[in-house]
């Protein structure tokens, strides 16, 4: 059975909910927060272009060696290679688009042409040891289903994500009253792979909601890595990685 | 081995001028990347004295089998390709025949039928891999089949040849191996009913097989499928020249045999191919509304041309028993009627590959395998090419193929 927060048209839910009567200050605190944190930063132009997957290096140093590994969105199968050679796992790659499907295998990789959306009900219970949404989670149509199937194909599961309550993007929705684009986050609303778009508190509610444990996390701002802080980062982090597993 | 005689083929193209014959080795016809001439080998695997039990019931024996090997065995016998072909193919996989001569005059003009892909540096690389190819028991090319003799009449077989499966088929091959003293292969390769064969050599013996690849092939053909090869069957059958199978040493229903090839075409191709290809293109230009019926459309001429071609080459009974072993075969019988039970028998790994345009092995059932073995807790890689080329796309997208192929054998 899986868990779901209730339904947005909840009353009691909509009265917490409800911009129009915040706890007296609590908006008031929040500006001069997010404004605090946006001072302190230098312009985003000026900072270096920051480097590309950073999550492979984390999710390498994650994964034991010998692991089984299951890629959902692997695209070329990069990832499931290096952890072959570098973990000496058992991998299985996912991917929906044929010609990186077929670049996959090429490289060597097993992976598997099929549609995220549509479940992962090939895959046994418990028939992984590391189940990777890497930047995947905010582009399929059913997020909460995947997440389940996550953990039920998988003991733990390792999702990244693009953070959507980073104080740069909600500055840029508030300063121009558009969907944000950011240099992490470059491109329009209408052409945006990220249908689902979230933020880390929502996937912390989640943790909360499922009883899921919080194996580890990192924060990726501004072009560095650090260990997830997850009372700052909801605003601090660009870009997350959390391992879960199932309690 | 009885093949129908020639008929007279005035579109025949010539690949090969008659100065680049065999032996001519100033004008060989291939280059550093063929396996260049061949000959094949023929080896007796099953004596009369001890028939091989058939599937369907019944014994055969002696069975001759002809096959082709290319590249070199390694000393400790683990570097085999087997390469299994599919309803219309031979052994003859790569490379030219040596002696084509008179027998097989047409393996003089082309080279083997996937040499795009086995050779020197190609996919399935001959320097690295030893390829063995087998003709298919009931076949016309050298293995016993409905042409041989039978050594109970010293008349051949005709329809007295038993039914034969490609659990037979498979098992044959598995005899193959043990006389070539092979223990286990790297991986076992097929297109079509050759994918069958593949599929069939993973669940049969699983324990001699480190890779399978199913190109264009699902665990058990459709209904529609099936009333293909009906149809193909009625032609050759009622044809006046059939004579209940008992027409050699003439050609025999060469008409039938010919349809029965046109329709099989139009299985092979897709709408969008055959429109690219062909439209609705006149072949002289400009309808012949005086004569009446004859070849006026491009794809007429195509399909008559290609029905032409296929009786020079195939024996028509071959092709009953053939189309009816792709009929019967059924990988869930290895499950009691459940594919993903019969796949958890699979040891290997296995790569099954669809075409978006094939209609006769359709990608639902081409993934619904490649599901089926996931299900099962197995390794599978599966993806759907994008092709215009129908069922045929297996042999066409070379490209493709290549580099599934290349990738999948250098898998750990």
């Amino acid at each position: 059975m899986i868990p779901t927060r209730p339904p947005a048209t909840d009353a009691t839910w909509l009265e917490q909910h409800n911009p129009d009567r915040l706890p007296p200050g609590l908006f008031e605190r929040r500006i001069a927060e997010i404004a605090a944190i946006a001072g302190a930063h230098p312009p985003a132009p000026a900072l270096p272009r920051p480097q590309e997957r950073w999550q492979d290096d984390v999710i390498a140093a994650e994964v034991q060696v010998g692991s089984r590994v299951l890629d959902l969105g692997c695209g070329n199968g990069q990832l499931i290679e290096r952890l072959q050679r570098e973990r000496q796992a058992r991998g299985q790659g996912v991917e929906v688009d044929p010609e990186a499907v077929l670049a996959g295998i090429e490289r060597g990789v097993c992976v598997l042409q099929a549609d995220l959306s549509e479940g992962l009900s090939w895959f046994a219970d418990a028939s992984f040891d590391f189940v990777i949404l890497e930047e995947t989670l905010q582009t399929l149509p059913n997020p909460w289903l995947m997440l389940s199937e996550m953990l039920r194909v998988g003991r733990r599961g390792i999702v990244s994500f693009p953070n959507f309550g980073h104080w740069r993007v909600i500055v840029d929705l508030l300063a121009h009253g558009r969907m944000p684009v950011t240099e992490r986050l470059p491109s329009h609303w209408y052409d945006s792979r990220n249908i689902h778009p979230f933020t880390l508190q929502d996937l912390l509610d989640w943790v909360d909601a499922w009883k899921v444990r919080l194996v580890a996390g990192h924060s990726f701002s501004d072009g560095s890595l650090r260990p997830l802080r997850p009372e700052d980062d909801n605003l601090l982090a660009e870009e997350i990685l959390l391992v879960v597993e199932r309690k | 081995m009885t093949c129908p005689a020639s008929v007279p083929d005035s579109e025949r193209k010539s690949a090969t001028s008659p100065s680049q014959r065999p032996g001519d080795s100033a004008n060989q016809p291939f280059d550093a990347s063929s396996v260049g001439w061949t000959s094949a080998n023929t080896i007796r695997l099953v004596s009369a004295d001890a028939p091989l039990s058939l599937a369907l019931g019944g014994q055969l024996g002696p069975i001759d089998v002809e096959y082709e090997t290319y590249g070199s065995l390694s000393p400790a016998k683990d570097n085999v390709v087997f390469v299994a072909h599919a309803l219309s193919g031979d052994a003859h996989a790569a490379g030219w025949d040596k002696n084509a001569g008179a027998a097989r005059p047409w393996r003089a003009r082309k080279p083997g039928w996937w040499e795009a892909i086995i050779g020197p540096g190609k996919a399935i690389d001959t320097n690295r891999f030893f390829v063995i190819c087998p003709n298919v028991l009931g076949g016309c090319y050298g293995t016993t089949g409905p042409a041989s003799l039978d050594p109970a009449t010293g008349k051949p077989y005709a329809l007295r040849f038993p039914k034969v499966t490609v659990s037979d088929w498979v098992a044959v091959h598995g005899r193959l191996l043990d006389a070539l003293g092979i223990e286990r292969v790297s991986a076992v390769v097929g297109g079509s009913l050759g994918g069958q064969q593949a599929l069939e050599m993973a669940l049969r013996f699983p324990d001699r097989v480190d890779r399978a690849v199913v190109l264009a092939a699902s665990a058990r053909l459709s209904a529609q499928g099936l009333a293909f090869n009906t149809v193909g069957r009625f032609c050759i059958l009622n044809d006046p020249s059939f004579a209940d199978g008992d027409y050699y040493p003439t050609a025999g229903p060469s008409s039938g045999l010919a349809a029965a090839r046109m329709l099989a075409h139009i299985t092979y191709l897709s709408n969008d191919g055959m429109h690219e290809k062909f439209g609705r293109r006149l072949q002289g230009g400009q309808a012949d509304t005086e004569n009446g019926f004859g070849v006026e459309f491009a794809v007429e001429s195509y399909l008559d041309y290609q029905g032409r071609r296929f009786v020079e080459r195939f024996d028509a009974n071959s092709y009953l028993y053939i189309t009816r072993a792709m009929d019967y075969y059924d990988a869930t019988a290895w499950g009691q009627g459940n594919l993903v039970e019969a796949c958890r028998r699979i040891k290997g790994r296995v790569l099954v590959v669809s075409f978006s345009s094939d209609w006769l092995y359709p990608p639902e059932a081409c993934r619904e395998l490649a599901l089926a073995i996931v299900k099962a807790g197995k390794q599978a890689s599966y993806v759907n090419v994008p092709s215009p080329y129908g069922h045929d796309a297996f042999l066409v997208e070379s490209s493709a193929v290549s580099r599934l192929l290349a990738g999948f054998l250098r898998q750990p």
